[in-house]
Formats: structure tokens, C-alpha cells, sequence
């Protein structure tokens, strides 16, 4: 016995611990830099190569880009001379002073110098309403609302085209152009699309008749044509048909048309929402006796919508940049603005078109990857309880 | 394709008939000239900077402008694309059509137009490096030359090279931009556009001083204002609108002495500015319709000088665009 109680001490001495071991960090190979390295971009043999492929390209881009932009680029200068190689005797990237020098036209278009602080205003008004509808902490987002979608248009449209009887002389849309020309016609086909895709969509599975024809017959159609075309008939043939004291404004008419347009586009996407929403959802909402606009408004839309961010932004993206094509009926927009003004002999250098169209393509990426990363912080807030 | 836009123009005309009289009225009532311009092509159409349109055409414009309405700003700009200029004047969407337009017989018949005369004459031209060695287009038997693609320029090409019995390699491009580039580039001995885009073209290579434009014209391109048919009264005004720029210059009188020429004796400049006879109202305008022109825009020389010749940055020779007087052919009626 002795013995054992001996073994006993000796094991209560050398084995058991009065203490807990103080946490040690993973190994280092799982955290920090390396660990990332190695979790995203080192995990297989393929995901090696492909880190080593996009390297490559990195390293053959972005060099490149960097010195066109910055080391070589012309910072100052009044006319040509500044960025032609000959007479610099220097290898000369992005020509900045041309573009300083457009960039009211950029922004501005034909608009009238004296009368640019309207668009300054709508601008800063846009973005008020932007931030306010879009930031969730914004106070009184309902007010937000009101104002995004009814005070916002009105007051933009009068402000835009002027009203004599309150002091603000007329602008003919045709002198709008550049960035404001990019906005406007994005905003109204973002704005209207969307309720407009809803109803659409709703049409198509309405179990009315003539409601589900018509739509049919309007989302196929429109989808059938490509958006040049519907622009084309729009101010080219229009004005055939109706008298020209009649006919509504050029720009009024590319609206409408990008607005239908984009609207066909989301009914199905909409429509991909619907149908993905379990029937059971549609019998639930019927059983405790709700209406169907109740029921579309209370129960199945929220679902469906959630659903369909993805889609719904990707609508989006592809609208902002479909706005480019205004310019073949004689809208210009700021790609078409960028494009008239490489054209002036006064900048007509090797490298004006390359800094013209590298301005619209940083224009377009900020825009664009601006509404991806909203609709991915959105989409992860909508589908926190689906996480399990 | 093709075809089908020449019926579908036709149909137009024949629609756009029946609505296109009264222009002037019209003109007067909207207090607006409706004016298809370029909007793209220097020296002819282009906004500047601040958004004010310039150019010879854009003049022109406002020439009509301040004879009609006496505002040379009272001109709205439609833009217009190569291939929707014509439907845009017969449906009535502008009212004169300034916009490099070449005259030609079918346009000026069957697609219902009327030009009213020539304001620059254009003609297809050569550019190439100095270095080739090359004096005349006769020299480029077996050259490669950058062209645009689907345009009357790459035809007359191949047919001025096959007339003259000379090999042709052509490289072509979808548009003008990728044309230049290759060129610049060394893919080509030579590039070929209208004479007048040739020298706008030329200062957007490297080294503009390297490159020579060839003394050959190989096509006649008279570009010209136009309007619809069947309303003689505003085809007369937009007609002697142009002449009367044309006898401005011929005549001296420019918006630099204009207030002596309104108290000359000499009896033309006393019929051109309209001390003498009622020439201004047999058009259905005022007796001062020149005078506001040359005023509010200039003569035909001054237009010239300051769009497309040596004041601007293209610096075109005038040429064939020299008055008759001057060993050019621009020849105006007189007004009498």
C-alpha cells in the first residue's frame, strides 16, 4: 500500500497541473500574413497557378499603368505643345492638362456658364438624397423617402430646364451634356425600372387574362429589340408621326425609352424572385386572410427582393453603362463629350484619345464598383438570418 | 441593308412633302433656327471647351441666324451621325442641314434635298512620311495605305489606283481613330481621308512634321448646305445666305469695316448692305439681312480663316476655296 501511495504522490507531483496553460497563438503558418497567403492563395496546386498567373499579369500591368497615369504623364501646359513628344523630347503619358481644360465641358456639356450652379445644385441635392436613403442610420429616413422620390425630381426638373416665372431662364436639353447627361439618364432608368419591373412581373404571373397578355406582349417585346433600336425609333422616327410642335423633347424620349427598356429587364428578374419564394409562403399569407397587395407588399416582395439583389444590381450596372448609348441620337453624354473633345485640334496629340478614355473608364469603375459594394453590404445585412 | 434605308428615305420624303413648307414661320415663330450640325469633326462642327459650338458649318448657322432672326445665338445644334442626317432634315427635325455633305445627284434628287450651294470644296487626299521620298500620288504603285472601312473613300481608292494601273494593298479599319494609329505605327506607307480631315488627322500622329499631305485630290467632294424640297423661299434664303458671305469677302467689307461700307457710294456695297434697292425683302427678310451677317459672324474669308485655315490650329491651305477672284472657284451671284 505504501508503495502505491507512494506512486500516488509521486504521480500528484510529476502529472496533474494546478494551473491551466496560458493560450499559445496558432502556429504562424496558420495566421497573420502567411496564413492568408496560404488559405486564399496558396491552398492547391491550381490556386497556385493561378496566383502566379495574376502575378504576372499584375506586375505587366499595373507598371505600365502607373507610369502612363503619373511618372510620364504632362501635369501643366495651355495647348498641344505641353504633351507632343517632339517637342517635349520625352517619353509623354497622360496628357492632365487637356482634360483640366474639358473638364467643365465634361461636366457640363453645352450648359450655359452663367447657369452651371443649377446643376452644382442638383448635384449636391442628388447626393443629399443618395446619402439619406442609402445611410442607415440617416434620421428620418421616411422624410429621406419623400424626398428622394417626389420633392428630389420636381425641384430637379424645374431647376434643370428653368421656369421664367421664378427666374431661372430655360436650357434647352439638347445643351445638357456630360456627366449630367450620365446621371439624369441613369437615375430615371434606375428609379423607374424598378417599380416598374415589379408591377411587370406581377403582370406576368396575374391570373387576369388581359393582365398577363399585356405584360407578356410588352416585357418580350421590348426584351426582343436591342436598346439602340428602341432609341433610334424614339427620336428618329417619332418625329414623323407627330407634329413637331407636339413632339416631346429628345432627351424626354431617350428617357422613356431607357426607362421601358430597363424595365422589361427587371420584371424578370423580379420574376426569378417570385418564383423562387416556396408556395407555401404565398398559401400562409392567404390563410390569415391577407389581400393581395397585402400579401405581395407584406409577405412575398420583401423574400423575393431579397433575393434578387444580386440580379437586381447587376440590372443596374449594366443600365449606368447602357447610358453611353444616348450619344447615337445626338445626346452627348460624358463619353461622347470625352470623344468630341479628342477630337479638338487644339490637344490632337498621340496620347489625348488614350487620357480621355482612361477619365471615362475611372469614372465608370468608381460608379460601378460604388453600387457592387453597396449591394454586397446590403445583401450580407438582408441575409444575416439565414446564417446558421 | 442598304436598300432598305434608301426606300425607307424615300418614303420619308414623300411624307415629309406635305409638312415642310413655311419654314421661314416656322423659324420666326420658335425664334429658333434648328441646325444639323457635325459635332465632331474639327474645323466644321465641334463644341469647344466652354460648350460653344465652332466651326465653318456651325457659321454658317449662325449666318442664317442673324439674316433671320438678327441673333447669331439663337441657333440650336442637333448633332447628327453620318447615316441619320437626312431622315433628320426631311422629318423636319432641323431646318438646313450644315454638315460636310457631299453634293451629289442622288441626294440632291431622289433623297428630296436641295443643296444650296458649295461652302468648302473637300476632295479625298494622301498623307505620307516624309522620309518615303514620295512627291505625287502617282508614286505609290504597290504602297499599303491605311483606310477607313465601309466608306466611299476606301472605293475611290481603289479605283483611283486601279485607273492609274498601280498595285494596292489596302489595310482597313472600323473607324478613323485605328486608322491614324496604324499609320503612326508604321502598318502603312500612306493614309487617305478627305483632304480636310487629313490635316486634323496629321497633328494627332508623333511627329507631325514628319508626315506630308500629297498634292493629289483624287475625288470631288463639294460639301455643301441643303434643305428640303418644296419650299423655294427658304431654299432662296439659305442660298443667298451663303452668297452673301461669298460677296462680303468679294466685296471688302468684313466685320472689321463695316460701318465704312455702310456709308459707301459704291453702288454694289450700297445693294449689299441695303442703302439701295429692296433686295432683303424679296428674300422675306429686312432690308439690312447682309449687314447683320457680316456683322454678327463675318465674311465668307474671316469664317475660313478662323475655322479650318491659317488662324486655326489646322491650318488648310484655302485652295480651290479661294474666291474666283483670287484664282479660286467660289463664285457668288451678284445681288441685284
Amino acid at each position: 500500500m505504501t508503495m502505491a501511495e507512494g506512486d500516488l504522490a509521486v504521480a500528484e507531483l510529476a502529472f496533474v497541473r494546478h494551473s491551466t496553460i496560458a493560450p499559445r497563438p496558432a502556429p504562424a503558418t496558420m495566421t497573420g500574413a502567411r496564413g492568408w497567403l496560404r488559405k486564399n492563395l496558396l491552398s492547391s496546386p491550381f490556386n497556385i497557378a493561378l496566383t502566379i498567373l495574376i502575378s504576372l499579369l499584375l506586375a505587366w500591368a499595373i507598371p505600365e499603368i502607373v507610369k502612363f497615369l503619373f511618372i510620364d504623364a504632362v501635369w501643366t501646359g495651355t495647348d498641344r505643345d505641353a504633351c507632343l513628344e517632339s517637342v517635349q523630347h520625352r517619353e509623354i503619358g497622360a496628357c492632365w492638362p487637356f482634360v483640366w481644360e474639358r473638364l467643365p465641358y465634361f461636366i457640363y456639356g453645352s450648359y450655359p456658364i452663367s447657369e452651371r450652379w443649377r446643376v452644382d445644385l442638383f448635384f449636391v441635392m442628388l447626393a443629399v438624397g443618395i446619402v439619406w436613403l442609402l445611410w442607415l442610420n440617416a434620421p428620418r429616413r421616411d422624410l429621406g423617402a419623400i424626398y428622394f422620390f417626389l420633392i428630389l425630381p420636381v425641384t430637379s426638373f424645374i431647376l434643370l430646364t428653368g421656369w421664367s416665372a421664378i427666374g431661372l431662364r430655360p436650357v434647352d436639353t439638347v445643351l445638357w451634356g456630360g456627366v449630367l447627361v450620365t446621371i439624369v439618364v441613369a437615375a430615371v432608368g434606375i428609379v423607374c425600372s424598378l417599380p416598374l419591373g415589379i408591377l411587370l412581373a406581377l403582370g406576368r404571373r396575374s391570373r387576369m387574362p388581359t393582365v398577363r397578355v399585356l405584360s407578356v406582349i410588352f416585357i418580350e417585346f421590348v426584351r426582343g429589340v436591342p436598346l439602340v433600336t428602341v432609341l433610334f425609333m424614339a427620336s428618329v422616327m417619332l418625329p414623323l408621326f407627330i407634329p413637331e410642335q407636339w413632339s416631346p423633347d429628345k432627351l424626354v424620349r431617350a428617357l422613356v425609352g431607357i426607362a421601358l427598356f430597363a424595365s422589361a429587364y427587371m420584371a424578370e428578374v423580379v420574376r426569378a424572385g417570385l418564383q423562387a419564394i416556396p408556395k407555401g409562403q404565398y398559401e400562409g399569407a392567404m390563410a390569415v386572410g391577407l389581400r393581395y397587395w397585402q400579401m405581395m407588399r407584406l409577405v412575398v416582395l420583401p423574400q423575393a427582393l431579397k433575393v434578387t439583389i444580386p440580379n437586381i444590381v447587376n440590372t443596374y450596372i449594366g443600365l449606368f453603362k447602357d447610358t453611353t448609348l444616348v450619344f447615337i441620337v445626338g445626346i452627348f453624354d460624358l463619353l461622347r463629350t470625352i470623344e468630341v473633345s479628342r477630337i479638338d485640334p487644339k490637344w490632337a496629340t498621340p496620347v489625348t484619345s488614350t487620357t480621355g478614355y482612361a477619365v471615362a473608364a475611372i469614372f465608370y469603375l468608381v460608379f460601378c464598383y460604388g453600387m457592387s459594394r453597396y449591394a454586397r453590404a446590403t445583401e450580407a445585412r438582408l441575409t444575416k438570418g439565414d446564417r446558421r | 441593308m442598304k436598300r432598305f434605308t434608301t426606300i425607307l428615305a424615300l418614303l420619308l420624303a414623300v411624307v415629309a412633302q406635305s409638312a415642310s413648307a413655311q419654314t421661314l414661320k416656322a423659324v420666326k415663330d420658335r425664334g429658333m433656327l434648328n441646325c444639323g450640325a457635325n459635332g465632331s469633326l474639327a474645323g466644321f462642327g465641334l463644341p469647344d471647351a466652354q460648350g460653344k459650338w465652332t466651326g465653318l458649318d456651325v457659321d454658317f448657322c449662325r449666318a442664317i441666324a442673324a439674316a433671320v432672326l438678327n441673333d447669331a445665338e439663337k441657333v440650336k445644334y442637333v448633332p447628327l451621325s453620318a447615316k441619320d442626317r437626312f431622315t433628320a432634315l426631311q422629318s423636319g427635325e432641323v431646318d438646313v442641314l450644315a454638315r460636310n455633305t457631299t453634293w451629289t445627284s442622288s441626294r440632291d434628287t431622289s433623297l428630296g434635298l436641295n443643296f444650296t450651294g458649295v461652302n468648302y470644296y473637300d476632295g479625298q487626299g494622301f498623307m505620307v512620311r516624309k522620309s518615303l521620298k514620295v512627291n505625287s500620288a502617282l508614286e505609290l504603285n504597290g504602297a499599303s495605305v491605311c483606310v477607313q472601312q465601309g466608306t466611299t473613300t476606301e472605293l475611290n481608292l481603289a479605283d483611283y489606283f486601279g485607273a492609274n494601273k498601280m498595285q494596292l494593298k489596302t489595310v482597313t479599319f472600323a473607324s478613323s481613330n485605328e486608322a491614324v494609329k496604324a499609320y503612326d505605327a508604321g502598318r502603312c506607307d500612306a493614309y487617305t481621308t478627305d483632304a480636310s480631315a487629313l490635316y486634323a488627322e496629321r497633328l494627332r500622329v508623333a511627329t507631325p512634321d514628319d508626315h506630308i499631305i500629297l498634292p493629289e485630290i483624287i475625288s470631288k467632294e463639294p460639301l455643301g448646305p441643303a434643305v428640303r424640297h418644296g419650299d423655294d423661299q427658304w431654299f432662296d434664303i439659305v442660298k443667298w445666305t451663303l452668297f452673301a458671305m461669298m460677296n462680303a469677302e468679294e466685296l471688302n467689307i468684313s466685320t472689321k469695316n463695316l460701318d465704312e461700307a455702310l456709308k459707301s457710294t459704291n453702288p454694289e456695297i450700297k445693294r449689299f448692305v441695303g442703302t439701295e434697292g429692296n433686295f432683303g425683302e424679296q428674300l422675306g427678310l429686312t432690308k439690312e439681312w447682309a449687314v447683320r451677317i457680316v456683322k454678327q459672324v463675318g465674311n465668307y474669308g474671316e469664317s475660313f480663316e478662323r475655322n479650318v485655315g491659317l488662324g486655326s490650329p489646322l491650318k488648310i491651305e484655302r485652295g480651290l476655296n479661294k474666291l474666283w477672284t483670287k484664282g479660286g472657284i467660289q463664285y457668288a451671284p451678284p445681288i441685284r
